[in-house]
C-alpha cells in the first residue's frame, strides 16, 4: 500500500519535474545554510575552547600593581611588587594546585648560522603543570636548577624551528646574549592563544637565571607576574580571596589601602569569550533556520496549488474507492519526499560548502553529526507540518465537489 | 435480504442556494434488482445526474432511504463509503476520467490500490481486464495516446477491475461517435448479458437506451416513467436534450 502510494507520489511529482525541483530548491538551501553555518559557528566555537584548553585550567594570573611613591601613582606593572617568595608563600595556600612566577624578557638567541629573537620567561617547573604545557622531547629543568640558577632553556616549537631546523635541539647548546645555554627541551605545540599570538614563539628559562644573569633588575628578586592554578572551578572564588588576603598581609598594606597587584581571573574572561562564540553559532542556525521555514511555506505553497489543480484527480480517485486517508497519504508523501529529497541535497552541498569554506578560507569548520541528524529532522518535520494542511484539504473534499470540479 | 442491489425510496435532494432551497429531486422510489439493465433518461436539469451520484455514493441525499446491496447508505462514515465504491460499484463515466499520466495498467489497477492488493497481483488484474475490453496490447500505452473509444473501453475496464455488482454509467457515449457508441453499448450489453452484471446508465440518446430492458424517466425531479424500454414507444424514447 505505501509503497504503491509511494510510486503515485513519485509519478506526479516526475510529472512536474520543475516544480518539484524548484520546490525542493527552497529546502536544498534551507538545509544547506543551517548545516554550513553551524558548521562555521561551531568551528569558532571549538577554536575558542582549544585555545582555552591551551591556556590551562582554572587558572589566576597575578600582576604587580599600581603603587603610589610620594603622591604618584604608578600604572599597573610599572614597578614589579611581587616577589618569587609570594610565589612560594602562595603555593602554601589550600585549593591552590601550582603556582608560577613569571618573569618575561627579549632577547636574542644563537644557534650556529642561524638566530632568533624572542620572549624569553624566567619562571619555575610549575609553568607546565599551571599551563598544562608539555615536552614535545628532552626533561624540564628542575628545582635545583632553581636553586642554582643553571644556564638551562626550554624551547616553543617556533624557536626550536627557526634555530635548528631539522636538527634535534636537546642537550645542544645556544647562545642568548652571548652565554651558552643547554637546551633541555622542547616544548609541544600549543598553537595561537585567544588573541591571535603564536604561544609557541617563547623559551623558558628558570627564574633565577632570568632575574640574575639574563636580564637582571633593580629590584632583586621581583618577577613581572605570577600565575596560579586552583584545584577545581568551584574554589575559583574562595581561592581568588585567600589571594588577596595573603599578599596584601605580605606587603603590609593597610586597611582601605589599594593593592599594589591585582589578581584576574583568566578562566572566567575565557569562558565569556566561549559563551560569545556559543551564541554566535547560535544565532547563525537561527538566521538559517528561517531558510528553511521559507523553503517549508515554499513546499505548502506548491501543495495548494497542486491540490487545487489536482481537485479532478481527487475525485476521479474517491469515485473509485479512494478514502480520505489515501488521498491524506498521497499528498503528505509527496510534500515528505520533497523535504526528504531536498534535505540529502541540502546536507550533501551544506558539507560540501562548510569544506570549501575552511579550504578557501581557512576558517575553522565542524560539521557534526548531530548537526545533520537536527538539519534532517527539522526538514522531515517541516515538510510534514507544512504538507499536512494542504494534505488534509484535499482529503475533506466531498467527491461529487471534486469530481465536478473544472 | 432481496435479490435488489438498489432499493430507493421517498428520495428527496435538495440544493441550498443563495436565492433559497431548490429541490432537484423528489419523491424518488427506485428498485434495481440484480442483472436488471436500467436506462434513466430525463431533460437537463430533471436530476438524473443528481440521482446518479447519489446511486454511486458520491453525493448524499436530502432525506430519504437508499439501500445499496441491502446496505443502508444513509448510515454510512465516509470510508465505509468509499469502500461501497471501490468494491460494490464500478462507474463509468462520459468524460472518461483516466489519469492522464499513468499507463493504461495503471489506471485500470488504481482501484486495486485501495484495496491493498499488491502491484504484481495489481497489474496482473488490470491486463486481464484490459484484455476484456480487447486492449490487452496497450497496456503500456497513456490514455491521450489512443481514440476516445478505446478510451472508455479502458474506464469499463476500471470500473471492472474490482468485479463490481453494480456498474453505474453516466452518458457513457456522450463524447463518442456513433459507430465507437455501438461498440461500447455492445459491451455493456455483453457484461450484463454474459456477467450477469447489473447495469444503470444515464443518457439522453434513444439508440442508447434501447440497449437496456428497462427505463425509468425523470422530469422535474420525478420519476414519470418506469418499465420496459419496448412499450416506452410512445414518446419516452425522443431525444430529450
Amino acid at each position: 500500500m505505501i509503497l504503491a502510494m509511494l510510486s503515485e507520489a513519485w509519478m506526479a511529482m516526475w510529472a512536474n519535474r520543475l516544480r518539484t525541483i524548484l520546490t525542493m530548491l527552497g529546502m536544498v538551501i534551507g538545509v544547506g545554510a543551517v548545516i554550513l553555518m553551524l558548521a562555521v559557528g561551531q568551528g569558532a566555537q571549538q577554536q575558542v575552547q582549544a585555545s582555552i584548553a591551551s591556556m590551562g585550567s582554572n587558572l589566576f594570573i597575578i600582576l604587580s600593581g599600581s603603587t603610589t611613591s610620594g603622591g604618584v601613582r604608578m600604572g599597573g606593572g610599572a614597578t614589579p611588587t611581587l616577589t618569587v617568595a609570594d610565589a612560594q608563600a602562595l603555593e602554601e595556600l589550600s585549593s591552590v594546585v601550582a603556582v608560577a612566577p613569571s618573569s618575561p624578557g627579549t632577547a636574542q638567541l644563537v644557534y650556529g648560522p642561524n638566530n632568533w629573537s624572542t620572549q624569553i620567561v624566567g619562571t619555575t617547573p610549575s609553568f607546565l603543570q599551571v599551563r598544562d604545557w608539555r615536552l614535545a622531547a628532552g626533561t624540564p629543568f628542575t628545582d635545583s636548577d632553581i636553586r642554582s640558577a643553571t644556564r638551562v632553556a626550554l624551547l616553543g616549537q617556533t624557536v626550536a624551528q627557526n634555530l635548528f631546523g631539522d636538527e634535534d635541539p636537546v642537550e645542544k647548546t645556544i647562545r642568548i646574549k652571548n652565554s651558552p645555554y643547554v637546551v633541555l627541551g622542547v616544548l609541544a605545540a600549543k598553537g595561537q592563544s585567544l588573541d591571535g599570538r603564536d604561544q609557541d614563539d617563547t623559551v623558558l628559562v628558570p627564574v633565577t637565571t632570568a632575574q640574575r644573569k639574563l636580564f637582571g633588575t633593580q629590584f632583586a628578586g621581583t618577577v613581572r607576574f605570577i600565575m596560579a592554578q586552583a584545584e577545581s572551578a568551584e574554589a575559583m572564588p574562595r581561592v581568588e580571596k585567600s589571594i588577596n588576603e595573603l599578599l596584601r598581609q605580605r606587603h603590609r598594606i593597610r586597611e582601605g589601602a589599594d593593592s599594589d597587584f591585582g589578581v584576574r581571573n583568566l578562566t572566567a574572561m575565557a569562558n565569556t569569550a566561549a559563551e560569545t562564540a556559543q551564541v554566535m553559532s547560535l544565532m547563525l542556525g537561527a538566521i538559517a533556520s528561517i531558510s528553511l521555514l521559507v523553503g517549508g511555506i515554499g513546499i505548502m505553497n506548491i501543495m495548494l496549488v497542486s491540490v487545487t489543480e489536482r481537485t479532478r484527480e481527487i475525485g476521479i480517485r474517491m469515485a473509485i474507492g479512494a478514502r480520505g486517508r489515501d488521498i491524506l497519504l498521497q499528498f503528505l508523501l509527496e510534500a515528505i519526499i520533497i523535504s526528504v529529497i531536498g534535505c540529502l541535497i541540502g546536507v550533501l552541498l551544506g558539507v560540501g560548502g562548510a569544506l570549501a569554506v575552511s579550504k578557501l578560507s581557512g576558517m575553522a569548520v565542524v560539521v557534526t553529526v548531530s548537526s545533520i541528524i537536527m538539519a534532517f529532522a527539522v526538514a522531515a518535520a517541516v515538510g510534514i507540518f507544512f504538507g499536512w494542511y494542504p494534505a488534509r484539504k484535499a482529503s475533506l473534499l466531498r467527491p461529487i465537489d471534486a469530481l465536478r470540479f473544472q | 435480504m432481496s435479490d435488489s442491489v438498489i432499493r430507493i425510496e421517498r428520495l428527496y435532494k435538495e440544493y441550498v442556494t443563495d436565492a433559497g432551497t431548490v429541490p432537484v429531486l423528489r419523491d424518488v422510489a427506485v428498485t434495481v434488482l440484480s442483472g436488471e439493465f436500467v436506462a434513466i433518461m430525463g431533460p437537463s436539469g430533471s436530476g438524473k445526474s443528481t440521482f446518479m451520484n447519489i446511486l454511486g455514493c458520491l453525493d448524499v441525499a436530502t432525506s430519504g432511504d437508499y439501500f445499496l446491496n441491502d446496505r443502508d447508505v444513509n448510515r454510512l462514515n465516509r470510508d465505509e463509503l468509499a469502500l461501497l465504491r471501490n468494491q460494490v460499484i464500478g462507474f463509468v463515466f462520459q468524460g472518461f476520467n483516466l489519469l492522464p499520466r499513468a499507463n493504461l495498467e495503471d489506471n485500470v489497477a488504481l482501484p486495486l490500490i485501495y484495496r491493498g492488493i499488491g502491484r504484481a497481483e495489481r497489474l496482473a488484474h488490470a491486463n486481464e481486464m484490459l484484455e476484456k475490453v480487447g486492449l490487452g496490447k496497450y497496456s503500456r500505452s497513456r490514455p491521450n495516446q489512443i481514440s476516445g473509444g478505446q478510451q472508455q473501453r479502458v474506464a469499463i475496464a476500471r470500473a471492472l477491475v474490482n468485479q463490481p455488482k453494480l456498474l453505474l454509467a453516466d452518458e457513457p457515449t456522450g463524447n463518442l461517435d456513433t459507430h465507437t457508441s455501438k461498440e461500447i453499448m455492445a459491451l455493456f450489453t455483453e457484461l450484463n448479458q454474459r456477467d450477469g452484471i447489473t447495469i444503470v446508465l444515464i443518457t439522453h440518446e434513444p439508440d442508447i437506451a434501447a440497449y437496456a430492458k428497462r427505463l425509468v424517466r425523470l422530469a422535474d425531479g420525478r420519476v414519470i416513467y418506469d418499465g420496459p424500454v419496448e412499450h416506452a414507444a410512445d414518446g419516452h424514447l425522443e431525444p430529450t436534450s
